[in-house]
């Protein structure tokens, strides 16, 4: 009887021993659920053959990723090993002690920040912004742009109906003017039988969607978070004559140009409107386009891609998506983790993300001479990361974003109020906030 | 001799106890021992339900955000409050949440009472109809809120192009759960289809509950139908009806999921119901302190108006 109470106890004492043992051979990375994540299960396989460390995917869907992740992160639960955490999340992620400092780690490791994309690296790295203070790796270039149907352009009678109607070509669109100029030529045209409608735009209430389309065009029209010389000074800027046009732009393109039905869309409504053959433009993040050129109604030549065009005074900026790669905290794994940072920092690495679908934020990679021509694609996400400009990154980013899809969707789906009224709401909701957090 | 009976589970359990244990059980009154088997719920109860709901009371007079548990915690006094009730964003929430529930108990109530009074009768096929009217009510909130959103679709749902078949105004020239005037009224039809078949169910109830001798009498006095239906089939069932009611009203009060997604509470803020906007103030914008206010305030409404109701209830069952 002894003997075999001592049997099971060895037994269950080395299944506790291994369970421990395996948990540390495994690590646990969480991201939205989209095309580059399985991309990037794809990639982590070299990773697994490599360090011998199991890789486990938690991925969420974009319009829950941030409630779930965040409230994991807030919770402090040990779920994630690895954040791949919106870039709006980076100053949450700091000061709130979620993710782990990398500059020991960059340093220790030969890890330089100056081989990313200086863009991404302020955008998904720094806090505070334009700080040497680094809370994760570049991991994921992402920028709001636009595609178009370049085979619809291209046919003689629509070419020669545009130009008679408007005395230019129907080319690409480079400015805010031209562009809806050529949504409104398509909206309700009858292509191959089929009703079709100019833009699909971002319209979505319930995350970030309307907010990341109507900044995309808000930029380029003069539209300031805050005062350059006067840190959160916003009066004058958020709600500047520029931003009011701009927005007042963005509703009557969402008035005049889009499929019916479209009041709630963001990126999965926009890819089915594209693909679907719905629309002759369409704007979204460049992850989505690996995925128009290997599609048989949109692929093979008959996607244009498009860098976010300019406003009335010529400026030209776009919505910095994206995600950097960060170590939670929380984690039992950190040596691991970081073991997997090291390893997606690496050029060759980095190289293969690229094609697989992975859009690389390092110099060597993007900076490569065949790079421009790699995809039909590639330039243009190379320029528009060069005009890239992000939202408030702030640990209240999630109640500055809250009030700021209220205060769009309300003027430019709803129709309530002016775009005058939406932005000074907008300037009276972000000073609460900021007042609340001490800044103001 | 008589024979001894056999023992039963119980005289052998009996026999089984120390008599140690057996003299102090006895020693404990009825009124110990059910403490005894009471205690655990109301401990249970404490625990899970009047514990959270005294630190929801806490925390509302706090600046508390969860999302930020090192920060100092400062006293605010009413403030939340204030700032609750003197926000017309609130007052917004408010209106379409009392939209919403006044018409979805409006139409739940007539067409649950209706269906009732149409099954009761006997008819062949009688089980199978019921079957099929109580089949939404089954169905999870979430199935209903994806399938409704692609009937209202414009351009391939079936509800505008029913609308066009009937009326001649195009399909794609409104959008049910994108217009400001429409947006309100679609989700007021989604729950209705859904819940209606619940008030039937407890109108069913009601009406079958009803002793046949009742309207035998009524025949033999002569009433006629319309008078046996406002003078005895009405106020009979009348107290299921305010308890369908009280269960629809509560429930709506609360109203999250299906309007998540159809609406996600817009366009604007046509369709945010109180509960849509408390998740936001909670779970997005982490204003704890404030969101607990706000689930005090929307306590104190439903247990009030829940109170009145329910004394009304019972005023009309004694009747």
């Amino acid at each position: 009887m002894k003997a075999r109470l001592l049997a099971a106890s060895s037994a269950a004492a080395l299944c506790v021993a291994g369970m421990a043992s395996a948990q540390e051979n495994e690590l646990t990375l969480c991201w939205a659920a989209w095309d580059p994540a399985n991309a990037l299960v794809e990639l982590s396989k070299d990773f697994e053959a490599q360090s011998g460390i199991k890789m486990n995917f938690e991925f969420v869907p974009w319009p829950n990723f941030a409630d779930r992740m965040l409230n994991e992160l807030n919770s402090g639960g040990q779920l994630c090993d690895l954040m791949i955490g919106d870039s709006q999340w980076i100053g949450a992620g700091a000061e709130s002690g979620h993710y782990v400092k990398l500059n020991d780690f960059f340093d220790a490791n030969a890890i330089s920040m100056d081989a990313f994309v200086p863009a991404t690296v302020t955008g998904y790295s720094e806090w505070p912004k334009n700080t040497p203070n680094y809370w994760s790796l570049p991991a994921f270039g992402d920028v709001v742009g636009w595609t178009y149907r370049k085979d619809w352009f291209e046919r003689p009678e629509l070419a020669a109906e545009f130009k008679e109607k408007y005395g230019r070509d129907l080319v690409a669109p480079q400015t805010f003017a031209e562009l809806k100029d050529i949504a409104e030529f398509f909206q309700g045209r009858e292509i191959d039988g089929k009703t079709v409608y100019g833009a699909s735009i971002y319209t979505e209430r319930g995350s970030e969607g309307i907010t990341m389309g109507a900044m995309n065009v808000l930029y380029s029209f003069g539209f300031k978070y805050e005062n350059p010389d006067k840190p959160y000074d916003m009066q004058g800027f958020v709600n500047s004559a520029g931003a009011v046009a701009g927005l007042e732009y963005y509703k009557s393109l969402f008035d005049c140009c889009t499929p019916p039905g479209l009041s709630n869309a963001y990126m999965g409504e926009g890819i089915d409107a594209y693909k679907s053959g719905q629309v002759a433009m369409q704007m979204n993040f460049a992850f989505t386009w690996p995925g128009f050129e290997v599609d048989p109604n949109v692929g093979g030549g008959k996607t244009g891609y498009l860098v976010n065009p300019a406003g009335p005074n010529g400026e030209r900026f776009a919505q910095l998506g994206g995600q950097g790669i960060s170590v939670v905290s929380y984690s039992e794994n950190q040596e691991a983790a970081l073991e997997y940072i090291k390893w997606f920092a690496q050029p060759e690495v980095q190289q293969k993300w690229w094609t697989m679908g992975g859009f690389s934020c390092l110099r060597a990679v993007v900076e490569d001479p065949g790079f421009a021509a790699s995809q039909p694609y590639a330039q243009t996400f190379l320029d528009s990361m060069a005009i890239v400009k992000d939202f408030w990154a702030e640990p209240s980013y999630a109640t500055l974003l809250s009030d700021s899809q209220k205060r769009f969707h309300d003027y430019v789906v709803a129709g309530q109020g002016t775009a005058q009224e939406a932005l000074d709401g907008l300037v009276a909701d972000w000073t609460v906030t900021f007042e609340d957090d001490g800044k103001l | 001799m008589q024979d001894t009976p056999p023992a039963t589970p119980a005289d052998r359990l009996a026999r089984a106890t120390p008599p140690t244990l057996a003299r102090k059980v006895r020693g404990l009154s009825d009124r110990s021992i059910a403490w005894i088997f009471v205690a655990p719920t109301i401990l249970l109860l404490l625990a899970i339900n009047i514990f959270p709901l005294i630190w929801t009371i806490r925390l509302s007079f706090t600046n508390f955000r969860a999302n930020r548990p090192n920060e100092p915690l400062e006293w605010v006094g009413l403030r939340n409050y204030e700032r609750i009730l003197t926000d017309p964003d609130v007052w917004q929430t408010m209106q379409a949440t009392a939209h919403f529930l006044f018409w979805t108990l409006f139409f739940q109530v007539l067409l649950g009472f209706a269906l009732a009074w149409l099954i009761n009768r006997k008819f062949r096929g009688n089980d199978l109809m019921t079957t099929l009217i109580v089949l939404p009510m089954m169905l999870s909130p979430a199935v209903v809120g994806n399938f409704w959103t692609f009937l209202y679709q414009p351009q391939i749902g079936l509800i505008n192009y029913a609308v066009e078949f009937v009326t001649g105004i195009p399909a794609s020239s409104f959008t049910m759960l994108g217009s400001v005037s429409l947006a309100p009224w679609a989700i007021v039809i989604v729950d209705t289809w859904m819940w209606t078949p619940f008030v039937m169910l407890i109108c069913l109830a009601g009406l079958r509950s009803i002793p046949d001798y009742i309207y035998e009498a009524a025949e033999i006095d002569r009433a006629s139908k319309w008078r046996q239906f406002w003078t005895m089939t009405v106020p009979m069932v009348l107290p299921f009806l305010m308890l369908a009611v009280l269960f629809r009203g509560i429930e709506n009060f609360k109203m999250f999921d299906l309007v998540v997604l159809l609406t996600g509470g817009g366009p604007g803020d046509t369709t945010l119901l109180s509960s849509i906007e408390l998740k936001r103030e909670a779970f997005e914008k982490w204003r704890t302190g404030y969101s607990s206010a706000y689930a005090i305030i929307l306590f104190v409404t439903v247990f009030g108006l829940a109170s009145i109701y329910v004394k009304a209830l019972n005023k009309v069952k004694e009747r």
